[in-house]
């Protein structure tokens, strides 16, 4: 059943076309992999679906419910997290702080819901260890564990990832698969853009590849992961290439 | 939630405070006089403290939404001028030999002052900055006009005259501890300006609200993201510091002890210099940066009365090329 439809999405930012027609389906307690080159327009659907770059045509339906035009609170509200390619991390507040802001519910740090913060720290050791410390101070690494922590610190219906490996390093790629990995076995659900293939085949269950503003292909992950000529096709790669 | 043992301690900077200590440090040995140097240091501190007091709702106002506020001294006109009335309605409070009665007088005006300046903001925001979100040129101009109008305003309802604002009775004189001169009304700004620094901090760093304008002042964007109507926030936020500057617009006048209608584009200059050089958005560098121009004029004022003039500039100039972002720059990621 499908969580989240975009239907002939098209958006503008300012005089510029970027997405021309999107049709995507995510389906409930799944992880769909949006892949495409750069500027295909990945980041833009997810800036579209939170209604920060607004559609100016076509529909987004969440839960049954239209959601195009509604203000990105409200989007937020009705149970969508979102972790940006900048990560939006507040640098100038703590761990604690930063996560208390996303803890729509809490409104002191004793008011967390401790068990699934606990839950968190199984996730991410190194957010207890600096809980107290500026968030701008931490590691690239450390700052996307920090983001996705805040986008799950409450149950959310669906969550939206943008390209949470990039710039970061092998070792701590892998921390951070294993960790979505978590999140895929609690049936989350999950749409998450990602530029490395081999994380995309990892976690996803399914995939939706984008060139040139559309949704060029969508299927099942395990199917594009094993056919090296649509690899090649689709994305310019093939995945013996990145093992 | 306790933190556990092995957490590393984040290092606040203390380089603007000792800057601040410094200036009133080496301002001793060239005043000579250790009674005058406590005198000027005093009134620097007051000063600084109501120029904070104003300066504190538009560094947040520019930090959350990214508005130029020129109207901003608007709000400093409309609190002195209201205090005008207030104090002068409570004559017989103002003028009584006792101490209650003339602090009664003092905060009922200093009340009233942030309640229209208040209701004023809120009237300036929807209908003057609201059409110009995200437009700085716009801004810039429609704010100036708006502050405009409201001066003609002010001219209006009380004349376009200067108008006293006498000190009530208890606050008029010194405090003498020797050599040492300290008037009364600038101890009771200090205390002002200090008491409105502490409930700030505290609004901001152990209320969710004050987090999420912390928050909100670096990404605003991302506060939305999260579930938040960043556009309530800030009306909140302009509101609150325009009846800020109302407090400080009836602070000054009393400091004066008279007010005109263009003492808002007068306060409008120095407050635009602090929140420069405390970095835009910051609160503390707003109040350090308020601080040492505070001393600062006092000090050359009077060591050599004709650099007065040069006195801000030369000191945003000079923090400036020492750290181009501001005192305490707000970070972003």
């Amino acid at each position: 059943m499908s969580l989240l439809e975009l239907r002939g999405v098209h958006t503008h930012i300012g005089a510029y076309h970027i997405l021309h027609g999107v049709d995507l389906s995510v389906r409930e307690g799944e992880v769909t992999m949006l892949l495409g080159r750069n500027g295909a327009g990945k980041t833009t659907t997810l800036r579209t679906i939170m209604g920060l770059w607004p559609a100016s045509a076509g529909s987004v339906t969440f839960q049954g419910r239209t959601i195009q035009g509604l203000p990105t609170p409200d989007i937020a509200q009705a149970g969508i997290g979102y972790v940006p390619e900048s990560m939006g991390i507040f640098g100038d507040l703590t761990v604690q702080e930063n996560m208390l802001l996303a803890a729509r519910s809490a409104r002191r740090a004793d008011e967390f819901d401790a068990k699934r913060l606990q839950w968190i720290f199984g996730l991410f050791p190194a957010l207890q260890k600096f809980w107290l410390f500026p968030a701008g101070k931490l590691s690239g690494g450390q700052k996307q564990m920090l983001a996705v922590a805040r986008a799950i610190v409450e149950p959310r219906a669906l969550l939206l990832i943008d390209e949470p490996s990039k710039g970061l390093a092998p070792s701590i790629i892998q921390n951070l698969v294993r960790a979505l990995r978590e999140l895929k076995a609690q049936r989350c659900t999950v749409l998450l853009v990602e530029q490395n293939f081999s994380v995309a085949r990892a976690l996803g269950d399914r995939v939706a590849v984008m060139d040139n503003g559309r949704v060029v292909h969508a299927g099942e992950m395990a199917q594009l992961a094993e056919d090296e000529a649509l690899q090649q096709r689709l994305l310019g790669l093939s995945l013996g290439a990145h093992q | 939630m306790n933190a556990p043992a092995r957490i590393p301690k984040a290092q606040f900077d203390f380089k603007p405070l000792a800057l601040l200590a410094g200036v009133a440090a080496l301002g001793l040995p060239l005043i000579g006089s250790p009674s005058t140097w406590v005198t000027l240091t005093v009134a620097g501190l007051a000063m600084g403290l109501i120029i904070f007091i104003i300066a504190s709702g538009l560094t947040l106002v520019f930090g959350l939404m990214d508005v130029l506020n020129f109207g901003h001294g608007v709000f400093i006109a409309a609190g002195a001028f209201v205090a005008t009335s207030v104090i002068a309605g409570m004559g017989g409070w103002a003028e009584a030999p006792g101490l209650w009665p003339n602090l009664g007088a003092l905060f009922v005006a200093m009340l009233a002052a942030m309640a229209v300046a208040g209701a004023l903001g809120f009237a300036f925001e929807r209908l003057i900055v609201r059409p110009v979100y995200g437009q700085h040129l716009k801004q810039i101009l429609i704010t100036m006009g708006g502050m405009i109008v409201g001066e003609e305003i002010i001219k209006m309802i009380w004349g376009p005259q200067q108008q006293p604002l006498p000190l009530p009775t208890s606050l008029r004189g010194s405090f003498v501890f020797g050599d040492v001169a300290i008037e009364k009304y600038r101890v009771l700004a200090v205390a002002i300006g200090l008491l409105v620094f502490a409930v700030l901090l505290w609004v901001l760093g152990r209320t969710k609200i004050g987090l999420l304008i912390r928050a909100g002042v670096q990404d605003r964007e991302m506060v939305e993201s999260l579930g938040y109507r960043i556009r309530r926030l800030f009306v909140g936020v302009f509101v609150a510091g325009s009846a800020l500057a109302g407090l400080g617009g009836v602070m000054w006048g009393l400091n004066q002890q008279i007010v005109s209608p263009q003492i808002g584009a007068q306060v409008n200059v120095l407050i635009f210099i602090v929140i420069i050089i405390g970095g835009l958005g910051s609160t503390l560098g707003c109040f350090v940066g308020a601080l040492l121009m505070g001393l600062l004029a006092n000090y050359i004022g009077f060591l050599a009365p004709k650099l007065a003039l040069f006195t801000n500039i030369a000191l945003m100039v000079a923090i400036l090329l020492w750290r181009p972002q501001g005192l305490y720059p707000v970070k972003t990621v």
